[in-house]
């Protein structure tokens, strides 16, 4: 992937505006098309393009396993949350009219905290999930490459980051 | 979209049922997964079809506008295509891990490994 | 005129679906599944659901695509084996088919505005939501907050399937195995 030059510098141009993208699907939902299902697959797929192109390692060090296995699990959280305090404030589950005195304000606001649950939840879980195929890759290539010697060379042309483990 | 009537739906059911052929026919399994998506994207064309109103616009509210097609089929498909790619990639890494077991995606290689496994 | 195009867009979707199955090449049939999905797109923004369109677009056409490529690198499988027992499945196929097409004739026409699934809660969210919730998309107000319930089902599933992912992919259930085999 080193010689890609074309791909790298428009991926590096690309990849903030999918994610800015995102986030504008993510808070306009409310008033256009877009919510937090799209803009959490938006955001996921601008992370694996990162991935595809500079290579899983580094992407791992931009954003680590560890946090993108919490996120996921937090924006669940997130939503079942919202329900709990509207639970609390006297209304029912989910009921978000009486998140805010004003019920109209309320539902607004129950809306963007729920969809900001969704969106997450949706991200991480995408880039969860190419992780976990990217690296099961890794390890079978890693596991040809020691079982036959002649195979070495291939796999690490495959994968520049296989041999640096 | 008055003269098509029920065009819609025979299209539905032409997907449906090459999805369908797709599973039973082929022996690969990723070829197995790609049907069953066929098939799926067939029954969210269905919603959407069952939603659209003749004459009305998308679901988002404006002034001057009267008819909107119907939100609901709209929020079930939604949600059921986000659903759909993480159940996919549950069968696909179902898939992977047959691979490690049997080193192959084809179910009648499978089937005979591990009879001569047996 | 109009008709004319939404009925070549439709015909352009059981193009591809056919040559999905036709083709014999994994890598050939997972691109070409992108392309469904991005046909599927269009058409559902022909029908008036952009924000499922939206979510098709970027779903088929990138998320999906990767995930099947990502195990086409993994297992190697480049072509599909075919073996020769086809007329079975074509007549059972053929039969649903052409049960499912007698039923569809009794289905109200497509833009039906009195069929019975645009009649029931419909007008209540359509009226209700510009009153009680006051965003003009009502597909999110549905969504976020008449349906919450359900949606947090939908979201929960996501959660789930992917933490069934990692666990047969990630690394714990890898060290495991690999425990077991030495």
């Amino acid at each position: 992937m080193e010689h890609h030059i074309v791909l790298r510098v428009v991926a590096k141009l690309l990849i903030p505006i999918i994610l800015l993208f995102a986030l504008y699907v993510q808070f306009h939902g409310d008033y256009g098309p877009g919510g937090g299902f799209q803009a959490g697959v938006i955001f996921g797929a601008g992370f694996i393009l990162y991935a595809l192109i500079f290579g899983l390692q580094t992407t791992k060090q931009v954003i680590s396993p560890s946090f993108v296995h919490g996120m996921s699990g937090a924006g669940v959280l997130l939503y079942a949350g919202v329900g709990v305090i509207s639970l609390f404030r006297g209304g029912n589950y989910l009921d978000y009219s009486v998140l805010l005195s004003d019920p109209v304000h309320g539902q607004h606001l129950g809306i963007m905290l729920i969809e900001l649950g969704v969106g997450i939840t949706v991200a991480f879980v995408m880039v969860s999930l190419f992780y976990a195929f990217a690296g099961y890759r890794q390890i079978e290539l890693r596991k040809q490459g020691s079982t036959k010697q002649n195979d070495v060379a291939q796999a690490s042309d495959a994968d520049p980051n296989g041999k640096r483990q | 979209m008055s003269t098509i009537g029920l065009y819609n739906y025979w299209i539905v059911f032409f997907l449906m049922m090459s999805g369908l052929y797709v599973v039973i026919v082929s022996t690969n399994l990723i070829k197995k997964i790609i049907g069953l998506n066929i098939f799926q994207t067939s029954v969210f064309i269905f919603y959407i079809s069952i939603g659209k109103v003749r004459g009305g616009t998308a679901p988002i509210l404006a002034d001057d506008i009267t008819l909107y097609s119907n939100p609901l089929p709209h929020v079930l498909i939604l949600t059921a295509i986000v659903v759909g790619v993480a159940t996919t990639a549950l069968g696909l890494a179902l898939i992977v891990r047959i691979h490690t077991a049997f080193n192959s995606v084809d179910e009648e290689q499978i089937y005979t490994s591990k009879d001569s496994r047996d | 005129m109009v008709a004319i195009v939404d009925f070549a867009l439709l015909a352009g979707l059981a193009v591809w679906a056919l040559g999905i199955v036709h083709l014999r090449s994994l890598f050939g049939a997972a691109m070409m599944f992108g392309i469904y999905s991005l046909h599927c797109a269009l058409i559902f923004v022909v029908l008036d659901a952009v924000d499922v369109a939206f979510t098709e677009a970027a779903v088929g056409a990138g998320i999906s695509t990767v995930l099947i490529l990502s195990t086409l690198a993994i297992t190697g499988a480049k072509l599909e084996v075919r073996h020769s027992r086809a007329m079975m499945p074509l007549l059972i196929t053929g039969v649903i088919g052409a049960a499912l097409i007698y039923a569809s004739l009794d289905m109200p026409l497509v833009g039906d505005p009195s069929a019975p699934a645009n009649l029931h809660v419909v007008p209540r969210y359509l009226q209700g939501s510009a009153a009680e919730i006051n965003i003009p998309n009502v597909v999110t107000s549905v969504l976020a907050s008449y349906r919450g319930y359900d949606t947090l089902g939908e979201v929960t599933v996501i959660f789930t399937a992917g933490i069934g992912v990692l666990c047969l992919l990630g690394r714990h259930s890898r060290k495991r195995s690999r425990r077991r085999r030495e």
